[in-house]
């Protein structure tokens, strides 16, 4: 049985004051650089690098890429063969910036630790900051999110689904009442 | 004082019904028999009587290869697949090229008891093909060899080849060819065609086979002589063998239980279990073998029996060993290949498999039709026991079969040699008691 | 995927999913750190039983940058050659551990015997065997093909309708066979121009058409001209006159080179016999792949060692 949690409204609300609060803490929209974890925090981090962009009109919209983690992850050989997806950074790369990490789902945290294995491959970062759309517990390593849209306490046993326009065809964020798999979690 | 068997409810080879009543060393009785006071029953309801079969082409391996057969134990697999007598291959270490050898492989047979061992002789010293053997000295041994074969090889010396056919005439020999050019064989790993370029094995072309065949023929022709042809795998072949008989030529030949079934499709898992010489062909050799072997063009079925340790076939294809085992299938896959397609009948096999391969190979006492009088080797076929053949049915030193795994259409049941068992109730019979058996048969025979 | 033994039997979703993660691999090529943690604490071994330095290179540079340790194992000079069996070697990477082997061998169908005897868990590459299939070589061939045509839009196509000419040696050519089924799986229409002696004798089952005259094909501006390395000792064996009848009849000489189209690709698996089967100015135009087949290898190398060795055990 699945239950919505999140509403389009929902979804578009958060990612806005999501962004609000990445501009406050990062005091402007100077320096950062927005990067999603494939597949559906890549379409976040577009989002949020847009809904920036409107926020502060006159400052250079911040760029927007997406960091693959397949190739750091822990549980290669624990589950089915994954396909990577492209890493796609902006052109001035990482080096000095503000990196938000942005992703659908936070779990476990392992996925997050990849990101930070991944990120130091492609250069050194000033800060990384953490921005996730649902946060629903369970964590396995010491990993807090910065910026969160909505905390949705949840049993091992439930799948959150987070459906994407950009993919999906709609926007929608509902918790599934089966066995916890792992695609669109982490 | 031997042991009398009486065999109730057979089906003879002609499809009548009979009791087979053997006593001592002839069959004493053929029909409905009530009173044999004394005899062993078995219960032959269902079953095909053939007379006992007879391989012109087996490889015993001994001497020198006794890791991979002996004169024992590949008599024991020729009796559980049906076989009374066997034609031993020359190829042994030492080769059987002189008396001597010849001599030593029969009585070896002899003793052991479960099938005759007919030695076949070397056509050159030591399979080289350079130097005809002691073709003579082989035929007035006690070993009495007709049949002269360099098989592993082909005689491809063309003068050498003539001589040979020419000597063997003065004591009515035959000289059995392995027919592979060597030059268009050189390196070659499979039949060549489509697939064999597809896998990237090297070719073994038909007209190999086919040109030695087609010159042996005018040669046997020129001389007046008897050739027959080994293995014989191509339909080319067939053409040129249809093509010899018709003009007369005294030419036999023989075609393996393997070549009438398997096809080279086989070979794309690179799984050297069909891996052999000559190679599985194309599905259009086997229809035009099948049909050869029904229409007479091709005289008999010859197994080609080629046991091999498991290491020469556990490895990648290049390095494994041509060959297979097939005595003990023998039968079952000539039923599959021939009889349940319609196109032969029982009293056909028991020509192909028994009568014609003793005639060929000049052997008394063995391919007697199963008759009042007639020389006591008899095989039970069970020709409703389609089942799996597995390694239980090989009764060899080696497992190289390749149709382990594979469902066959029946099984042979028993096998009587010179009137005693030397397979009952799909089990070779103990050594001693055949040993003991052979030896009093002899003391008949000789008595 | 369990293993790579072959081009023919990849589907297409296979194949362009291998060369997308190349893609990415190869990315990871132009970074200044060049080496990902993937393959972090598994083995693989380079099983040649052949000499082959460029492959063997390839491999290992492939795999040490996905984090695998390496060890190589070349047959000459070793057990193997003092008769050991193909079946002792493999019980003894299993017994080291090995997660991939990586195979190059003289028999045809040697990886295959490997992979499927039951000797040895380890997940099998084929780098080479015999006249049989030298599938990473063919991925690389598509790679490279496939990122001229399409350069940084190459992620999810195929090679459809790209006519490529294979010349030369195809009978003992394992890079062409590779060549055939992929590029044909790829959509890619394939023409092989050979002496009559050096195609099989029943190609009829191939997806590819054949000839005998080279200039005939080139005259067909082919997207494409691959030159497969003649190998001088045939000439021995009968399979042509001498070298200089077949560098005549049969070579990228510079006539040729000239008459093609500036956008036609010229391909080489190496190592070249200049002045051969490709004359020098043929090589090193910039028409002329040859170096970036070699970069390529190394992406498409680690992306079929990444397909093999991550994913569950038996996880087709």
């Amino acid at each position: 049985m699945a239950r919505a949690v999140l509403s389009q409204a929902d979804i578009s609300r958060a990612l806005t004051r999501i962004s609000h609060e990445i501009l406050e803490s990062n005091r402007g929209s100077s320096d950062l650089v927005i990067l999603g974890i494939p597949t559906r925090g890549v379409i976040l981090a577009r989002r949020i690098a847009e809904t920036i962009a409107r926020i502060e009109p006159d400052a250079a919209p911040p760029p927007a890429g997406a960091l693959d983690v397949t190739m750091y992850r822990d549980d290669l050989t624990r589950t089915r063969t994954r396909t990577p997806q492209p890493t796609e950074l902006p052109a001035g790369g990482i080096d000095g910036k503000t990196v938000v990490l942005v992703d659908d789902v936070l779990f476990s945290g392992r996925t997050i630790r990849a990101a930070f294995d991944a990120l130091n491959d492609l250069g050194r970062a000033r800060a990384v900051r953490l921005a996730v759309l649902v946060d629903r517990g369970h964590r396995e390593f010491p990993i807090r999110a910065d910026f969160v849209g909505k905390n949705l306490p949840s049993s091992t046993r439930e799948r959150i689904n987070v459906r994407l326009a950009e993919i999906d065809g709609d926007d929608a964020v509902a918790i599934d009442d089966t066995v916890a798999a792992e695609g669109g979690e982490a | 004082m031997s042991e009398r068997f009486l065999i109730t409810g057979a089906t003879l080879p002609g499809g009548e019904r009979a009791d087979i009543l053997l006593d001592g060393g002839i069959i004493a009785g053929v029909g409905s028999i009530a009173d044999a006071s004394g005899a062993t029953v078995v219960d032959a309801a269902g079953l095909i009587a053939l007379p006992g079969l007879v391989d012109l082409h087996t490889h015993l391996r001994e001497p020198g290869y006794e890791q991979s057969e002996t004169v024992l134990t590949g008599t024991q697999a020729a009796a559980a697949g049906g076989f009374t007598a066997v034609f031993a291959m020359a190829n042994t270490f030492p080769v059987a090229d002189t008396a001597g050898v010849v001599e030593q492989e029969a009585s070896l047979g002899r003793t052991a008891g479960y099938a005759t061992v007919q030695p076949i002789g070397a056509v050159t010293v030591g399979l080289k093909g350079e130097q005809l053997a002691e073709l003579g000295a082989m035929a007035r041994s006690r070993a009495n060899v007709r049949v002269f074969s360099d098989d592993g090889f082909c005689v491809s010396d063309p003068l050498l080849m003539r001589r040979a056919l020419e000597y063997v005439k003065a004591f009515d020999g035959v000289i059995a060819q392995h027919a592979q050019e060597p030059r268009l064989t050189e390196g070659a790993q499979m039949n060549e065609g489509a697939l064999s370029g597809e896998l990237g094995l090297t070719g073994w072309p038909a007209v190999a086979e086919e040109s030695i065949i087609a010159r042996d023929v005018l040669l046997a022709e020129h001389v007046g002589s008897r050739l027959h042809v080994c293995h014989v795998s191509t339909a080319g072949s067939v053409e040129v063998i249809r093509w010899a008989k018709a003009r007369g030529i005294d030419v036999t030949a023989e075609v393996t239980p393997h070549h009438l079934l398997l096809t080279e499709d086989l070979i794309a898992g690179y799984d050297p279990r069909f891996k052999v010489n000559p190679p599985l062909r194309r599905a259009e050799d086997v229809e035009a073998l099948r049909a050869a072997l029904a229409d007479g063009t091709i005289d008999i079925v010859a197994t080609d029996h080629a046991p091999h340790p498991v290491e020469a076939k556990e490895s990648e294809w290049q390095a494994a060993a041509n060959g297979m085992v097939g005595l003990e299938s023998a039968l079952a896959v000539v039923h599959a290949a021939v009889v349940e397609t319609g196109l032969m009948n029982w009293a056909d096999v028991a020509r192909v498999m028994s009568s014609a391969p003793a005639r060929i190979g000049r052997l008394h006492g063995h391919g007697e039709s199963v008759a009042v009088g007639a020389a006591p080797e008899l095989t039970l076929y069970d020709p409703a026991a389609a089942s799996e053949f597995d390694l239980d049915r090989l009764a060899g030193r080696s497992t190289n079969s390749p149709y382990l795994g594979r469902r066959l259409p029946g099984r042979v049941v028993a096998t009587f040699h010179g009137g005693y068992p030397t397979f009952l109730d799909g089990a070779v019979r103990p050594l001693d008691e055949v040993a003991r058996n052979a030896a009093s048969a002899l003391g008949v025979v000789h008595g | 995927m369990r293993h790579l033994l072959s081009t023919r039997e990849l589907s297409r979703e296979q194949a362009i999913e291998l060369l997308d993660i190349a893609e990415d691999m190869a990315a990871v090529q132009e970074r200044e750190v060049k080496k990902l943690p993937t393959l972090r604490g598994k083995t693989v071994v380079n099983l040649f039983f052949e000499d082959s330095t460029r492959t063997r290179i390839s491999f290992e540079a492939a795999a040490k940058r996905l984090s695998a340790d390496v060890i190589n194992f070349s047959a000459k000079g070793s057990s193997v050659s003092k008769g050991e069996s193909l079946k002792d070697t493999a019980q003894t990477l299993q017994a080291m551990g090995a997660d991939g082997v990586v195979i190059r061998h003289h028999a045809s169908g040697a990886p295959y015997t490997l992979a499927t005897s039951g000797w040895i868990d380890a997940g099998v590459v084929n780098a080479g065997d015999g006249t049989h299939e030298h599938p990473t070589q063919a991925l690389l061939d598509a790679f490279t093909m496939r990122r001229r045509l399409h350069g940084a839009a190459s992620r999810g196509r195929a090679l459809d309708g790209v006519h490529v000419v294979i010349v030369g040696d195809v009978l003992h050519s394992r890079v062409a066979r590779s060549n055939v089924w992929l590029l044909a799986t790829l959509g890619a229409e394939v023409e092989l121009v050979a002496p009559p002696t050096l195609v099989p004798v029943d190609t009829t089952t191939w997806p590819a058409r054949v000839g005998y005259d080279l200039d005939a094909a080139l005259s067909g501006t082919p997207d494409v001209v691959m030159m497969l390395r003649i190998q001088a000792e045939r000439m021995h064996a009968a399979f042509f006159p001498n070298s200089r009848e077949y560098a005549r009849t049969w070579g990228l000489d510079d006539a040729r080179f000239d008459a093609l189209p500036p956008s036609t690709m010229v391909m080489h698996p190496g190592p070249m016999n200049r002045g051969l089967e490709i004359a020098a100015r043929a090589a090193d135009s910039p028409q002329s792949t040859v170096r970036e087949q070699v970069a390529n290898g190394v992406s498409v190398r680690m992306a079929a060692l990444y397909l093999l060795m991550s994913g569950e055990r038996g996880d087709a």
